[in-house]
């Protein structure tokens, strides 16, 4: 079984050679000790009670040893770390740079080219980025296992990832330090392209990349946006209460708002709910859904009307 | 012994108000054993329930919110009211007068009114956390004080435990530098008594920060003073120094009584002095002492500047290397000794073993490189569980059975509490293991959801609880059933004074205060140290 995820960054194999030397190190003590613990507790079990045992306090050489080797051993453990770590935090001068800025319990993406997106992060392969990052509200953390790069966000003050993604592919966004209800579901993915895709991503709109979901019927398009473009935070679509309503029997149920007034979820009621989720709050629930307005095009929203309606 | 005429401390009283009121240090101490005991059991049933959860990605049994509740309650719980107070104060109390010949604590009502305080905190976390917090046990700014947690009463809650502690601390402090018995020199103090020492004067330098962070969120608060909220100019990643200023300390306040209660127990069932003496007791001064200069190694991916990075990840591997020392002089202990498996060995030798583990996870974390990838996943959960648990709570499952003839007068059935801990340890290492290997593949922690690949291992964590309850109920189960008759004054042939007496002891401990002659550990003979 493998215990290291993908390696898919310029910064993951120093990573991973000091989790191996410490992990040899760790291993040989521990078979080390373990070995001699069981040895010394068969080869000198009581015999009798009256046994005879020296009184042996003190041995110089053996002491100088155990003091030494495990000062070297850290020393060594150290110096390995820091080094990695020091090419990790030294941003690279043809950096690009991609905003990020993390809400309960979403990820939105800010890139040069005016380009936005929601947990769905974009980058070209090879190329050094560095994510300037903050938090609208409590600490987040920004960690991608397959690059190994992990950083708290915070309100007060920007933050800095540098990475370089070296293998094309996706890979997990996990959020790592505690923010809430909604704390495990709020992920993403890092979708690392080659430099022809990527431009073409750039230039051309979000759709070409997803062009292999626009075949698909409606319903299914909207399930993958669910999870894509966070709905999944605090929505559930099995019943299960969480941050918000669940999804469903939503279709066509008569909705009780906080201020009294009710109405019937139709179509235009859910729109008028992703682009401004602040109007109408449903009673029992907080004002904390953002609004999508300007991250979901028009058809991404019937998609997910659609898709709202299959689940009965 | 003529303390036959005179009752022993158990009996010596009954009702509520003998106990509630007493200033004996041992029915003190045994009176914190009972409060520890019932909050460690009830966090271990959140811990447990939690584990459940994780049996299937997504819900299983309770909704996130629930989840995130009963990880504070777990964390919160078994920190603050069980492993930071717990071992010092209860088998402190019980043994500290007796390992140094003297008949009570130098302040024997300060001692209670310290217990007083620590059920009055209790009591006041346990209303605070009502509310109920879903912040986890750290309490990080600004999301517990926007989370309607209640911050303020919490860290109130965990400022009269300190000052429980403090006080506690003063008394131990005090106690051994003025009622040492004539010849009770200070190179022949138990070592119980040294680790006691060192986490007593962590007690009463690191506990003030409990009090100052209180000032600091009072001020906040209600003066609309920006400390901690970034909304009001604060700084959140302050409240994490202030944090880990004081909590990491903590972490030595909670394992150097545990390191202390196996240096008893090895040399007595090995019949061997401990080996390297004076190398365990200034160990335990040196990790004291450093353990306050370490904090921000809790901090390495908060946005805390590159060099302070740097010097924090050296200033860790400082700590590694006594600890280091530590292990090899139990292990060393062993050897050529006369070896009995008693239970309470068992859990000792449990502990070389499993604390080691714990202590080498450290260094994959003390690594700058390495803890980027770790911090806040599983592996951190793993690491600090086998030091807590496989370090503390394995040695406090040693004191339990080693001076369990002392404190209660009988013996128990060392056969069920032997399957007990082989229960216990198998269980403890199916929880734990799979953690790590969560943890080096990216399983963040804290997570009610997680994705199905993980869910393997997850389980196997899980079916660990289970092994683990059962042998943790046996254990309990043997321990409340002792067998019928008195258990001898000194049943391990153990040299140590405080089995000198009859057991259970008597409310004065010592007809007459004794002089001490000889070393402590001093078992074996000495012809091999002269070739
Ligand atoms: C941060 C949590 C959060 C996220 C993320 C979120 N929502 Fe919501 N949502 C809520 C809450 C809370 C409510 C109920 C309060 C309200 O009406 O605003 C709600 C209400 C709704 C409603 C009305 C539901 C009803 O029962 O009447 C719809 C439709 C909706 N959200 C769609 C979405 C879609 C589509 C997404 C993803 C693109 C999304 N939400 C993402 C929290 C969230
Ligand atoms: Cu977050
Ligand atoms: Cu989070």
């Amino acid at each position: 079984m493998n215990w290291l995820p993908v390696s898919a960054s310029t910064f993951a194999p120093g990573v991973d050679f000091v989790l191996w030397l410490v992990t040899i190190i760790s291993v040989i003590s521990c078979i080390l000790i373990g070995f001699l613990l069981v040895y010394f507790v068969i080869k000198y079990r009581r015999k009798s009670d009256n046994d005879q045992t020296p009184a042996i306090t003190h041995d110089s050489f053996l002491e100088t040893l155990w003091t030494v080797i495990p000062t070297i051993l850290c020393i060594v453990i150290f110096i390995y770390g820091y080094v990695f770590y020091d090419q990790y935090t030294t941003t690279p001068k043809n950096a690009v740079e991609i905003n990020v800025t993390a809400k309960q319990w979403l990820w939105t993406f800010d890139y040069s080219n005016g380009k936005k997106t929601l947990n769905e992060l974009y980058v070209p392969i090879g190329q050094p980025i560095r994510l300037v990052m903050q938090s609208d509200d409590v600490l987040h953390s920004f960690f991608v296992p397959a690059f190994r790069v992990k950083q708290d966000l915070m309100g007060n003050r920007y933050t800095y990832i540098n990475f370089t993604a070296t293998k094309e592919g996706v890979f997990d966004i996990y959020c790592t330090e505690y923010c809430g209800t909604a704390h495990s579901n709020m992920l993403g993915k890092v979708h690392v392209l080659s430099k022809e895709k990527f431009a073409s991503w750039e230039d051309g709109s979000a759709k070409k990349v997803q062009k292999a979901s626009s075949n698909l019927p409606p319903a299914e398009v909207g399930r993958q946006l669910y999870s894509d473009k966070g709905c999944v935070a605090c929505h559930s679509i099995d019943g299960a209460d969480g941050v918000g309503p669940t999804w469903k029997g939503l279709f066509g149920k008569n909705r009780i708002f906080a201020d009294g007034t009710s109405i019937l979820a139709d179509e235009n009621y859910i729109k008028e709910s992703i682009l401004y989720p602040g109007e109408k709050i449903v009673e029992g629930y907080g004002p904390v859904m953002p609004s999508y307005k300007g991250l979901l095009e028009d058809s991404d929203i019937t998609a997910i009307i659609e898709y709202i309606k299959s689940l009965k | 012994m003529s303390q036959e005429q005179e009752k022993n401390y158990l009996e010596n009283g009954e009702g509520f108000a003998s106990w509630f009121f007493t200033v004996d240090h041992k029915r003190i101490g045994i009176m914190y054993l009972w409060a520890i005991g019932v909050f460690f059991i009830i966090a271990a049933i959140a811990s447990f329930l939690v584990r459940f959860e994780h049996l299937t990605p997504g819900q299983t049994i309770m909704t996130a919110h629930t989840y995130n509740v009963l990880f504070t309650l777990h964390g919160s719980m078994m920190v603050f009211l069980f492993i930071v107070p717990g071992v010092a104060a209860s088998f402190g109390n019980f043994l500290i007068p007796l390992m140094i010949g003297a008949k009570d604590v130098i302040f024997p009502k300060l001692n209670l009114y310290s217990f007083w305080l620590y059920l009055l905190g209790a009591a006041v976390f346990m209303i605070a956390l009502a509310a109920p917090a879903d912040t986890g046990w750290t309490f990080y700014t600004p999301y517990s004080i926007e989370s309607g947690a209640n911050v303020i009463l919490i860290t109130f809650g965990i400022f009269i435990l300190g000052f429980s502690s403090i006080l506690t601390g003063i008394n131990f402090i005090v106690t051994m530098h003025k009622l040492r018995a004539p010849g009770m020199t200070w190179d022949r103090l138990p070592l119980f008594c040294w680790a006691a020492y060192a986490t007593s004067l962590l007690q009463v330098l690191a506990t003030p920060v409990v009090g100052i962070t209180l000032l600091l969120l009072i001020g906040e608060r209600f003066f609309g003073l920006g400390f901690f909220d970034p909304a009001r100019g604060g700084d959140p990643v302050l409240f994490q120094h202030f944090f880990w200023f004081y909590s990491h300390p903590a972490v030595y306040i909670m394992i150097l009584p545990a390191m202390g209660i196996i240096s008893e127990v090895i040399p007595v069932f090995s019949r061997k002095p401990i080996f390297g003496y004076k190398a365990i007791a200034y160990a335990s001064l040196a990790i004291a002492l450093i353990s306050f200069l370490v904090w921000g190694h809790h901090m390495f991916v908060s946005g805390q500047s590159k060099l302070i990075n740097v010097i924090f990840s050296v200033i860790t591997y400082a700590v590694a290397v006594p600890t280091a020392i530590k292990v090899f002089n139990w292990l060393w202990t062993l050897y050529k000794g006369s070896i009995e498996l008693s239970t309470a060995m068992l859990y000792s030798l449990a502990f070389i073993f499993l604390f080691t583990i714990g202590g080498l996870t450290g260094l994959f974390l003390g690594a700058l490189a390495a803890d980027v990838h770790l911090h806040d996943t599983y592996f951190v959960v793993a690491h600090m569980h086998y030091v807590m648990i496989g370090g503390t709570v394995f040695g406090f499952f040693a004191a339990l059975h080693f001076w369990y003839p002392k404190m209660w007068g009988r013996m128990f059935d060392e056969f069920k509490a032997k399957i007990a801990f082989v229960l216990i340890f198998i269980g403890f290492n199916v929880i734990f293991f799979p953690q790590f290997i969560l943890g080096t593949l990216g399983m963040p922690r804290r997570y009610f959801n997680y994705a199905p690949e993980f869910q393997s291992l997850h389980q196997l964590s899980t079916y660990g609880t289970w092994i683990g309850a059962a042998g943790f109920i046996l254990m309990l189960w043997t321990l409340m059933r002792p067998l019928p008759g008195k258990a001898p004054g000194n049943p391990y042939r153990s040299l140590s004074l405080e089995w000198s007496m009859d057991s259970p002891p008597g409310t004065f401990n010592f007809d007459e205060i004794p002089t001490i002659t000889e070393p402590v550990y001093n078992y074996g003979t000495k012809i091999e140290e002269e070739s």
